[in-house]
């Protein structure tokens, strides 16, 4: 098992945001979490990260606890983060974000690395002078998810990486995700709300209200079950005949 | 007023002369009694005399002004839109580099001009005291902007107490040439440590906090070190300062009319005059200046380097690539306040004299504009911020009490003309060929 959450809580102030989680993710899967708006999805996904720390519960990385580690410990231990909203260094070159990205690993990877990179997204190569804020929005999220891959990650997190794109950059994302997984056999947590693209990509699925998990099974299960059909994938059939 | 500033750029002459009037029309109201009427004294009693004409003049003034003004401000607007627009139709041609790089060999001719300038700047003003210690001045402010600068600049944490650091400074070194007989050069690194050590005091508790924050509680430190000094009578001297503070040395060689010991005049056969000391003064600043620009562009350039700026941009996404977000701050904090320390030592032997007056909030704020006014991050905008800074009311001197005014002024216009600073072109830190080799 290379993730496994168990009974965790968390909180956002007062609010409790979390009751009683427990996810697992298995090496070389890919496994997404669903759920509307304020589920708890990001909650759940940066509680892996210590922000905001799990109030009970425990998170297991590679058979060690770090529910209680610093974030940047957690980082340490093979996790990359694929922040919501991409979080780049906008005022920073695309270079100076890879670079960052890579902070952790060894120097001598750093010219290998930057030029597999370069060949997952050419797009980054062409830009890599320009300030990463002058990027479009896929543009960022590519870069986001390249300076994740920077630092040789046993396991990926992504949290909403279609939030805000244009349809043919959604397309493209979930298409770097398969690749990843299936010809680099990274393991990821994907977290989204497009439930219709997540699953098709995913080995396994959760769904998640109210802070809850209230179903769980394989892609295709969870793409066939009617609550999810009724809940989070009307509108999507249009999508797909689109 | 508003409706005036927010007046389309195309206006008709008809419109232009309304607002011209209307403008006329309250310098007319405003006039009455400030021109129109005044006071004379004849014999003893007042009597209140008119003066029509003058006050007419004045409306006139007004009325040709706004139109004038307005004129202007319109010509601006629609200057910067045009502007704006062929900017924005670059960036959608999508130009692979041209944002980030253009102006670049320009700003390196600047630099080393800059440079060859404040290297022979003594040679053709070498009578001339008031030059040599302008310059120091403008100098010394260069060295705590580039300071500063590493803090607020680079690492994005907003310092308004950063003068505390150049007090911790100066204090140390005055405490241990006046108690302990220390010399310049011995002093020196123990007291940039001590800035240091404070910069990290400061920097600990205030570690969660940023922005508006963090200036505040910044603030509050600058004016704790200051009432202590100004209380602490004991260690500080209170507000009567330290005096008699040791001068640096020439290698050991003291500037110094001769006497028994060796003097730099008397080493080297050349006749004594004060100016010797006020150039030795410039060359150890400029030295000093330098040797921080070289070791902040270092570190710039360093892992560190990069991870202040990517705490800036976003701290939480810097956690998450493992970055231990608090030391990288607390190392900004404490090298910003190394560099502080290290100007105030210098402060300290230059004037020989320091007291809490000289460590006022004003100071911080000066700095702070140095860093902002000369664009965040940019060394060479310090320079010339520093330049602006400092010698605008030196030249104002002429002006009296408009000088500040003045000063006001160009604040003001800079900010306007150049939002991000005189230069807020960002050098990038690596280059790397298509190839992936190091250039």
């Amino acid at each position: 098992m290379m993730l496994q959450l168990s009974g965790v809580h968390a909180h956002y102030g007062s609010i409790h945001a979390l009751h009683g989680v427990d996810v697992a993710v298995q090496v070389g899967e890919v496994v997404t979490l669903i759920g509307a708006n304020g589920a708890g999805k990001s909650t759940l996904m940066m509680s892996i990260f210590g922000q905001p720390r799990a109030s009970a519960g425990r998170i297991v990385f590679d058979g060690e606890d770090i529910t209680a580690l610093p974030t940047h410990d957690i980082a340490r231990r093979g996790i990359a983060l694929v922040p919501e909203g991409r979080r780049i260094f906008p005022r920073m070159t695309v270079l100076e974000n890879l670079q960052m990205g890579a902070v952790l690993g060894e120097e001598t990877n750093f010219a290998v690395d930057l030029k597999r990179m370069y060949t997952l997204f050419p797009i980054l190569e062409e830009r890599c002078t320009q300030s990463a804020g002058t990027l479009s929005g896929g543009e960022q999220q590519m870069l986001a998810i390249a300076r994740a891959l920077m630092s040789r990650p046993q396991l990926l997190l992504l949290d909403e990486p279609s939030l805000g794109l244009a349809p043919l950059y959604i397309k493209k994302i979930f298409q770097i995700i398969r690749e990843l997984n299936r010809e680099h056999g990274m393991t990821i947590l994907l977290v989204e709300q497009n439930a219709h693209h997540a699953l098709r990509v995913a080995h396994r699925g959760y769904v998640l209200q109210h802070g809850q998990i209230i179903l769980s099974g394989t892609g295709s299960e969870l793409l066939a079950s009617p609550e999810v059909r009724a809940a989070y994938l009307e509108g999507a059939q249009t999508e797909t005949a689109a | 007023m508003a409706t005036f500033v927010l007046a389309p750029h195309s206006l008709s002459p008809a419109t232009r002369l309304k607002d011209a009037a209307a403008v006329a029309f309250i310098a007319l109201l405003l006039g009455i009694p400030m021109i129109g009427l005044t006071t004379v004294d004849s014999g003893g009693a007042l009597q209140i005399a008119t003066r029509w004409p003058t006050l007419f003049i004045f409306v006139g003034v007004a009325f040709a002004g706004r139109l004038v003004l307005r004129y202007g401000i319109d010509q601006f607007k629609a200057h910067q839109l045009t502007r704006e627009r062929s900017s924005a139709a670059m960036a959608a041609a999508a130009l692979a580099d041209s944002s980030g790089r253009s102006g670049g060999p320009v700003l390196t001719w600047i630099a080393w001009a800059a440079f060859g300038v404040a290297l022979t700047l003594p040679m053709f003003f070498a009578d001339n005291r008031y030059v040599v210690d302008t310059a120091t001045t403008v100098l010394i402010y260069v060295m705590l902007g580039w300071g500063l600068n590493v803090v607020v600049g680079l690492a994005g944490l907003l310092d308004l107490g950063y003068v505390a650091f150049y007090a911790v400074g100066a204090y140390t070194y005055a405490i241990l040439g006046t108690e302990f007989g220390w010399g310049f050069w011995q002093a020196l690194p123990v007291a940039g440590a001590m800035a240091a050590l404070f910069g990290v005091l400061l920097g600990w508790p205030t570690l969660r906090l940023r922005g508006d924050y963090l200036a505040i509680v910044t603030l509050g430190f600058g004016e704790i070190i200051r009432v202590i000094l100004v209380n602490w009578t004991e260690l500080s001297g209170g507000p009567n300062g330290i005096a008699s503070i040791p001068r640096p040395s020439f290698f050991g060689l003291e500037l110094k009319p001769p006497g028994d010991d060796p003097t730099f005049s008397s080493f080297f056969g050349i006749e004594y005059s004060p100016i010797h000391r006020l150039i030795f003064l410039y060359y150890l600043i400029l030295a000093l200046a330098l040797l921080t620009n070289l070791f902040v562009s270092r570190m710039r350039k360093l892992p560190i380097g990069r991870a202040w700026e990517a705490i800036r941009e976003d701290e939480i996404a810097c956690k998450a690539m493992g970055i231990n977000a608090r030391n990288v701050k607390l190392s900004a904090f404490a090298i910003g306040a190394m560099l502080g320390g290290f100007a105030g030592v210098f402060f300290a032997a230059r004037m020989g004299f320091i007291s809490p007056e000289s460590f006022t909030f004003s100071e911080s704020a000066i700095i702070l504009a140095i860093v902002v006014l000369g664009g965040m991050g940019s060394q060479l905008g310090v320079v010339l911020a520093s330049l602006v800074l400092v010698l605008l009311p030196e030249l104002g001197r002429d002006f009296a009490e408009y000088r500040m005014l003045l000063f006001g002024a160009a604040m003001v216009l800079i900010m306007v003309w150049k939002p991000g600073g005189i230069l807020s072109h960002r050098e990038p830190t690596l280059r790397y060929a298509a190839d992936g080799e190091k250039r």
